[in-house]
């Protein structure tokens, strides 16, 4: 177990570092973040909608997308030199690779969601002030749920043509759960309903993120073999 | 230490493994030659572990962390530095922490890349390049390693310094296994030869005191017979 996380932080850090220094990925999820709420903000009509209705859909629709932006990347940086074919080479287990990958994946996204959150606070006004930390624990949640089965479906797709395109198109539908239940709990967050009302949601989200983080690491292997 | 023994493996068609056997002691050195498409990669793939043959069995002693490879891809990441590169995959393939500095400075010491060593590697020439990548398959120490083509992309003293380091290697008893399509590079470093075509060894046999241009005529013979 020690060497299997030991591995995946190696991993990890070898992706987090050329992303922070290349930057490349993150500015774009970070702009595209930045420039999907701004056109949501200006797009909808508030006097159709109420704001605190509309503000946890679009909250999870644009970190959903910019999530997509970094699954992409992850394995694509291995096609780099033909690196990949080094990592299944070497002694680092299948697992501790997903592992390492899931890992970095989710720094990535987390900078992302660290950022658009108080842009959404700004462009939505919405009340996340008494709800900070459960909104976060929801955000996790629900971020380890779809990075656990994009990174999945990244690996996957990586050495397809159009991986790109593929990628949305397999993932999306394994994400409706855990963005159904997210949207739910941020819903109940805000609109200052009590704790017990959004627990429900967050045990689904926690036994999504058990059942999808065991079955990627089950499958990973698999999607390794040439 | 290394063995193959009733390889067989198709791409649809194509054969590109065909009952290949052989076995290696410490201190041989296999150099096997034949034309494009011969099977030549997929047999280095199989014995790295890359790809599993549909028929018959490899097994390398000391598993895949006894294994050193060269192939056609340098497997850097172009914005690690040279002596990131080479920290990274110590770390993956296990070298205890307190080694790898050292190890790394002794490797690009010798194959003159000292003061490379802080460059990023998209930054280099191809040749530096693959220098880089030689002294990235070294880094572990491997007992075992697998070479495709890898002259390629060296000038003259950088290919003259890979063959006495691969001398080396052989005299303190590593495994070497060589692929490539041009009798003249690797022949001297051989205790033993294979032709290989279609997927098959159609010659196995030790060099002896065979010469380059004995060699290159048997070769022509054979994969030009019918």
């Amino acid at each position: 177990m020690r060497e299997l996380l030991g591995q995946a932080w190696t991993v990890a850090r070898k992706d987090l570092v050329l992303e922070f220094r290349t930057r490349t990925a993150l500015l774009s999820a970070v702009v595209f973040t930045a420039l999907v709420l701004t056109v949501f903000n200006f797009g909808r009509d508030p006097t159709a909608v109420a704001t605190i209705d509309l503000a946890p859909s679009i909250l999870w629709v644009t970190f959903t997308f910019a999530a997509m932006l970094a699954l992409n990347r992850a394995f694509q940086l291995e096609l780099e030199n033909g690196a990949l074919e080094g990592l299944l080479v070497s002694p680092v287990s299948r697992r501790s690779l997903y592992l390492g990958k899931l890992l970095a994946n989710l720094g990535f996204v987390g900078v992302v969601e660290a950022v658009g959150l108080p842009l959404f606070v700004l462009f939505f006004d919405v009340p996340v002030g008494p709800v900070l930390l459960p909104l976060i624990g929801v955000i996790a949640l629900a971020t380890v749920g779809f990075v656990s089965v994009g990174t999945l479906f990244s690996a996957m797709v990586v050495r397809t043509r159009f991986a790109e395109l593929m990628l949305p198109v397999l993932l999306l539908p394994f994400l409706l759960l855990p963005l159904t239940y997210a949207v739910q709990a941020t819903a109940r967050l805000l609109a200052g309903r009590p704790l017990s009302e959004v627990s429900g949601w967050l045990k689904l989200l926690a036994a999504y993120d058990l059942v999808f983080v065991a079955v990627a690491l089950l499958l990973f292997p698999h999607t390794m073999d040439e | 230490m290394l063995s193959a023994e009733g390889l067989r493996h198709t791409y649809g068609r194509v054969v590109a493994l065909d009952g290949v056997s052989f076995t290696l002691a410490p201190g041989q050195t296999l150099a096997i030659f034949g034309p494009n498409g011969a099977g030549k990669t997929t047999l280095l793939k199989v014995l790295a572990g890359l790809i599993r043959p549909q028929q018959g069995r490899a097994s390398v002693a000391g598993g895949r962390r006894a294994v050193g490879w060269i192939g056609h891809q340098s497997h850097l990441y172009g914005h690690l530095s040279v002596m990131e590169n080479l920290l990274f995959w110590a770390a993956l393939y296990g070298v205890p922490s307190a080694e790898r500095g050292a190890r790394a400075t002794a490797l690009l010491e010798r194959l003159g890349l000292s003061d490379r060593a802080g460059q990023p590697v998209w930054s280099l020439s191809r040749g530096l390049a693959q220098r880089a990548a030689v002294a990235k398959a070294l880094v572990h120490d491997p007992r075992v390693l697998l070479l495709d083509e890898p002259f390629t992309g060296l000038d003259l003293a950088a290919a003259a310094e890979l063959r006495n380091l691969l001398g080396e290697l052989r005299g303190a008893g590593r495994v070497l296994v060589l692929a490539t399509h041009n009798v003249d590079e690797g022949v001297e470093l051989a205790t033993d030869v294979a032709f290989q075509r279609q997927g098959r060894f159609v010659q196995l046999a030790a060099r002896g005191e065979r010469g380059a241009a004995e060699i290159a005529a048997a070769y022509r013979r054979a994969v030009t017979d019918a």
